[in-house]
């Protein structure tokens, strides 16, 4: 079943064109990457979705209803969290606390405390601290336990990997297989195309703000791949 | 023995200043908007209690169980209808549209109140003091006026720290957008914000209302006396705010003591002293963006 269907969708920053009609879909369950070079509208693709940034033409259908106008913390309710760029933890807040303010929503499911404590052990250790003075690898932990506090049906991750060492980035991408078992899908935006293609059942590849390719990891070859990332 | 008094009255005086500016400092905090209208808001309230007080005869202090939400609701509205559209257009827009308010509530209570001196009439209590020393007097209302603004600062302070509203309101603090992100409808906390802000100028409102005379022409006054109390003691720190108002009632009362014409004055310097020598006040919360 389609859980998330964006279609023909276009986004702009004053006169700037971020995306062309774009078109995706993510299934119940689906683990879903977006790749492309910096600039190609991958976080622009995730903040639309998010509601963060308004859509010009176009649909966005989550769950079979059009959600193009739903304010962000209404899409929080629904089911949809995002694990922005850059992390944005709360520095004034205590590890705990962050934790505890994604479950802002009060959506009900298995993430609560103590189990997002027991996918990221780290984040037990660290409960009282401040966000502010975590490592970067422990504030993108902290992101995505926060997002998950919310239970939602779709996770929507922007560049994990970004600026953190390569043993970091395998220890966060070791917590996706226990986040999918629950049935949430995820949606992860990556310029780090190894990592990305090796964690997903389905790729897009996005250049210039148009999808330039897609299709399952083992049937995209190398050269295909490249092309569609680079444009030559 | 007279500059001890003079400084026990400040310390006392302090208080006050604290409840004025307590909701200042919470509203910059939370959406970096900077309420000129502050000062007016705590006046118009003091002349709903004095109405409320007139038409029904009930004392001033029982009369805040209906001003106080009066001004709550209020706070809620204000903030949902008209300041909320304020804040995409960054700080200016708020900043010129409460400067507008402030005008509207000035000239408002002008014309419904006249430009006379009212007070709030506690009775007895208003003179009633306590004698320490035999040099050293301390007023009852004065002490209650301290009293209520610790205690006022404890709640926010617990509510802040213990539940999921205070944590929202740091976290929408920290950062709008993230707040967005968890869920938090920011224009509501917002009116939220708002409301518990006009709830505590409010009750400062009324106790400077039982402490002195007041007049539609006050608004501004009280304002500043709030903004100086928030910088002292440092944007973000509610107990920074205590220290701030006790700083400047000391400062303006020892300079009263010095020459009565130098109290006003006196704040004023030990707040451009402050300013300059730490820009950030004495206790800055950590971690708070300087806006």
């Amino acid at each position: 079943m389609t859980l998330l269907a964006v279609e023909r969708v276009s986004s702009f920053y004053g006169d700037f064109q971020a995306l062309f009609d774009v078109s995706i879909s993510v299934d119940e369950g689906e683990t879903i990457a977006i790749i492309g070079a910096n600039g190609a509208g991958k976080s622009t693709l995730l903040r639309l979705i998010a509601g963060l940034l308004p859509t010009r033409g176009g649909e966005i259908r989550y769950d079979g209803q059009v959600v193009n106008r739903l304010p962000t913390h209404e899409r929080v309710r629904e089911g949809i969290s995002l694990v922005p760029e850059g992390r944005r933890v709360f520095p004034s807040l205590s590890v705990d606390e962050n934790l505890m303010i994604g479950a802002y929503r009060r959506r009900s499911g298995r993430w609560d405390l103590a189990s997002v404590r027991a996918l990221f052990p780290i984040l037990a250790d660290r409960g009282r601290r401040s966000a502010a003075v975590l490592s970067g690898g422990e504030q993108q932990a902290l992101a995505i336990g926060r997002a998950l506090m919310a239970n939602p049906r779709l996770l929507l991750l922007d560049e994990v990997s970004l600026g953190l060492a390569p043993i970091v980035i395998a220890q966060l991408y070791a917590a996706l297989p226990r986040i999918r078992e629950g049935g949430t899908s995820v949606l992860l935006v990556e310029q780090n195309i190894d990592q990305a293609l090796s964690a997903a059942d389905r790729a897009y590849c996005l250049l210039e703000g148009r999808i330039s390719l897609s299709g399952r990891p083992a049937g995209l070859s190398r050269a295909e791949v490249t092309r569609a990332y680079f444009g030559f | 023995m007279e500059w001890l008094n003079a400084i026990v009255q400040g310390l006392l005086l302090g208080g006050l200043y604290a409840m004025l500016a307590t909701g200042l400092s919470l509203v910059f905090g939370v959406m970096r908007l900077v309420n000129l209208a502050h000062g007016d808001l705590g006046l118009l309230a003091a002349f709903v209690a004095l109405v409320i007080v007139g038409t029904t005869g009930i004392g001033p202090f029982a009369s805040l169980l209906i001003v106080v939400p009066l001004m709550m609701g209020l706070g809620y509205v204000l903030q949902r209808v008209i300041l909320n559209r304020t804040m995409e257009g960054g700080v200016l827009s708020s900043v010129l549209v409460t400067f507008g308010l402030a005008v509207v509530l000035q000239n408002g209570l002008l014309t419904i109140f006249t430009a006379d001196s009212r007070g709030l009439d506690v009775g007895s209590l208003e003179t009633a003091s306590l004698q320490i020393t035999d040099r050293l007097i301390v007023g009852w209302l004065p002490l209650i006026t301290l009293g209520t603004a610790v205690v006022i600062l404890v709640a926010l302070q617990l509510m802040l720290d213990r539940t999921q509203l205070g944590r929202a309101l740091r976290a929408a603090s920290d950062d709008g957008e993230a707040a967005r992100i968890v869920g938090i409808d920011n224009r509501h906390l917002f009116g939220l914000a708002m409301a518990i802000a006009l709830g505590t100028v409010a009750i400062g409102g009324v106790f400077l209302g039982i402490r002195t005379t007041f007049a539609p022409a006050d608004g501004p006054a009280l304002l500043i006396f709030a903004y100086e109390a928030v910088i002292i003691g440092g944007l973000g720190s509610l107990w920074g705010t205590l220290v701030g108002g006790i700083i400047l009632g000391v400062s303006q009362t020892v300079g009263g003591q010095i020459n009565p014409a130098y109290q006003i004055l006196a704040g004023h310097l030990v707040f451009l002293a402050i300013l300059l020598l730490r820009p950030e006040g004495l206790f800055p919360r950590p971690g708070v963006r300087q806006a």
